[in-house]
Formats: C-alpha cells, structure tokens, sequence
C-alpha cells in the first residue's frame, strides 16, 4: 500500500537511472537550538518547492521530528527496524498527508544510539539518495556515537546556530569534527534584532566572525515557530508567516534557486512601525 | 536611558564581552593549550629575546589571534635596548611562570597584566619583573598591531618587537 504511494507519487519507482540525491546532516553539537525544527521545515519547504525528500530521525532514543511534524500518531516502524531488516524500508516510511513528496523515517523511540550500527546507517542513507532527491538527516545533540552515525552518509552538513556563547563554541567544534570533505553551510536560528540592536546578543556577523561559513539564512525568533510546533504544522507551509518565507528562502537556497544574499532580520524602525512597512 | 549612559561612557554591551569571551575560549579550544602553556611560551620567547636585548619584561604582552580559520600568534615585547653580543647576558633571565593562576584564562590583555602584577606576589624569592634601571615612563607601549596581509600563518608567528614606541593601552 505504502508502496503504492510512492510510486504514484514521488519518481521513486522510476526505472530510468535517477540522478543520486543530497544527503544533507542538520547538526549543532548543542542542543535545542532548533535542528529539529529547522529539518522539518527545510523538509516541508523543499518537498513543497516539488522535491522528493525524505526526514531521518537520527536522534535514536529521543524521536522528536514525528511529532514536530505532526505525524506522531502514524509512525508504525523505525529506522532500527529497518536496519535490523524486520520491515523493510518502503513499509518504515511515513508519507506526510500535506505535502505529497514528504516522507519521515522515524527514530527508535525504546533504544539507544549505540544501538545503532555505522555502517548500518551509512548504506541506510545511501540507498535513500537512490530513490529522493533530498535526505534531510536530523542529528542528535552532542559529538557522540550518534552524531557519528548521523553524519556517516553525509556528504553536505547544515550547522544550526544561536547567538549564544555556548551554542557557537559547539558548533566551531562540530565544524572540526565534520571535516574539509563535506560542505558545511550555516543557519543562525532564533536571532532577536531588538537585542542585537541594543548590544545585548550577538549579531550574525559576530556568529559568523566566528565560524567562517557560507550563511544560508537567518531566522528571527518569532511566535509563528513555537505556534505551528504545538500545532505540528510546519510554519514553512504557511504562505503568510515570514519566518515561513525565511525557510522557504532558505529551501530555494539549497536547490540554487536562489543565490541572493539571505535578509538579516532588522529591529523595525519608529517610521517603520508608523506607516505599517513589515520591514 | 542607563544603557545609553553606559554605551556613551563606553562600557561594553554583553554581545560584546560574549564575542571576548568566545574569541578567547576558542583560541584556547584550537590550541588545545591550557591556559599555562601559554604562560610558558610567553615567558620562553622573552627568555630567548633577552640575550639579545634588554626587554621590558613588564609590558610584554603575547596574545593569539583568530583570523579566516587560522591563529596567528602576536608577541608585543617593548625593548629598551641592545645587549653588547661580546658579553655574556648580565642580566637575570626574566621570571619563570608563575604557579598554575587559578584565572580560568589569563590569555590576551587582562592575562597579561595580571600576570605582570600577580609575578611578584606570588613569587616572593624571584627577580624582580622590571629593570629598575629604567623604568617606562607612562603608558606601556601595547599598541594593537595587524597582521600584515601576507604574515606566515599560525605555525610560524609574527612578533613585534617596539623600541619603546608610545603606544594605545587599550586593546
């Protein structure tokens, strides 16, 4: 049945030999600075720009991207029952009901990271590039056996990043560990230009002073992200929220749709708020 | 109001002493050298200048710096003048570090003078840090110097050494 779906739906069954997909890490090293979060609507917004992606929940014993995305109550398997070969993957993956192209595949939710073998995962996620254009893979927190299994079939690596002390050392470190091989890109997450504007948080070009990476986009602390996650409805699906046109940029970013310079956000000024530009 | 007073009179906002405090951090964590081996290494490199010059061990001052992925070490040691080659160094050899500080990071300006003014304290029987021959007049010439565009990477460090040039004290 599950099968069905995707070969109607996503080029997946296609006979014709498909170009190999992106195998794209979302990781941190600290956690809840929103890699989560921003998987799930890198996801949505790349499957909804027409794209076949595929969510893996790397975070082997704290499933979070499920229920970020609202699909909770539908995950019947795992990525251990997969590699464990007691399903196979076509009958793991969950198809999200809003976006046709989306598809998650769920963490173990009773099991350890050291469960998990790294190999396993690598040829898990290769033979995911076979069959989607995008594999979003959703790194746990810390530099342990599960970062390394999550970066294992990787080749590209979006570090997400707060402007906190304590989240931009991590990431300078997970950047070490990552290596020269893969391409490393940057999104700073939850920035408050209020702050900043007063001296009272880091700015983007304070972070990435730090980090040296190319900026794929800068996400405003914003309601619409905490409102849409109680929901489980990915903000980047909502054509009026501009946090979910900041993801959506960012998605366009990934496919080089777009090659302008991401929008820091900006405290809006006193003329700003006076004659209602959104600016 | 009071955080325009303060911006006005120059204290600095908390963004910029996190980016301090980063930078710092992250020069100590690319190290991988604890805070007193960077203690040493100042006080070897001053060892080595002096038996050349007379160097004025009290405003020397050996910070990192972080550039585009790369360290470059920077050594500001104010020389007061030249040794004659034909004798043999007169002068006692500059202090030995002093016991492990319990500064989590005496590392760039406020490491430097604090070890300047913790070395005799904490070392009672050691030479005295300064030449009382001649003291520097005022200020100690620490001035911010760049790297030149093409200075030798964080391997092999660039040092400045200033002839008494009356320099910036804030770094």
């Amino acid at each position: 049945m599950i099968n069905d779906v995707i070969a109607d739906e996503s080029p997946v069954a296609a006979p014709v030999a498909r170009k190999r997909g992106r195998a794209i890490v979302v990781t941190s090293g600290k956690g809840g600075v929103g890699k989560t979060t921003t998987t799930a609507n890198l996801g949505a917004a790349l499957a909804a720009g027409g794209a076949a992606v595929v969510l893996v929940d790397a975070d082997v014993g704290l499933r979070n991207l499920d229920i970020v995305l609202g699909l909770e109550a539908r995950v019947r398997h795992h990525v251990l029952d997969v590699l464990e070969q007691k399903v196979t993957l076509d009958e793991a993956l969950v198809a999200d009901k809003r976006v046709p192209k989306l598809r998650l595949l769920a963490a173990a939710q009773t099991r350890e990271k050291d469960d998990v073998d790294t190999e396993g995962f690598r040829g898990l996620i290769s033979s995911l590039r076979d069959r989607f254009d995008y594999v979003l893979i959703d790194c746990p927190a810390g530099i342990e056996k599960g970062f390394t299994n999550a970066i294992a079939g990787a080749d590209e690596a979006i570090v997400v990043c707060t402007p906190e002390v304590s989240a931009v050392r991590d990431a300078d470190r997970v950047v070490g560990l990552l290596g020269e091989n893969r391409s490393i890109k940057l999104i700073v997450n939850r920035l408050r230009p209020a702050l900043v504007k007063r001296g009272k948080m880091l700015s983007v070009d304070d972070v990435n002073g730090i980090l040296h990476l190319p900026l794929l986009g800068v996400i405003a602390d914003a309601p619409d992200v905490i409102v849409s996650t109680n929901k489980g409805e990915p903000v980047a699906l909502d054509p009026t929220s501009p946090v979910g046109e900041t993801y959506r940029a960012i998605a366009q970013r990934i496919t080089g749709a777009l090659t302008t310079a991401p929008e820091i956000p900006r405290e809006r000024s006193f003329l700003d708020k006076l004659f209602g530009s959104r600016r | 109001m009071l955080e325009f007073l303060q911006r006005f009179f120059g204290r600095p906002s908390s963004s910029a002493t996190a980016k301090e405090r980063l930078r710092l951090v992250l020069l100590s964590d690319h190290l991988s050298l604890a805070p007193d081996v960077v203690d040493a290494l100042k006080y070897d490199l001053i060892e080595v200048i002096s038996r050349y010059c007379d160097v004025d061990v009290a405003h020397c001052d050996v910070t990192f710096e972080h550039q585009d992925k790369q360290i470059a070490m920077l050594a500001n040691i104010p020389i007061l003048g030249m040794r004659d080659r034909a004798k043999p160094p007169a002068a006692p050899p500059p202090a030995p570090p002093p016991p492990l500080a319990a500064e989590p990071l005496p590392l760039g300006a406020a490491g430097a003078t604090a070890l300047a003014g913790a070395a005799p304290a904490t070392e009672p029987v050691a030479e005295t840090p300064a030449e009382p021959a001649s003291p520097p007049p005022a200020k100690p010439a620490r001035k911010r110097r760049r790297r030149r565009p093409n200075a030798a990477p964080a391997t092999n460090g660039t040092t400045h050494a200033v002839p008494g040039t009356p320099g910036l004290s804030s770094i």
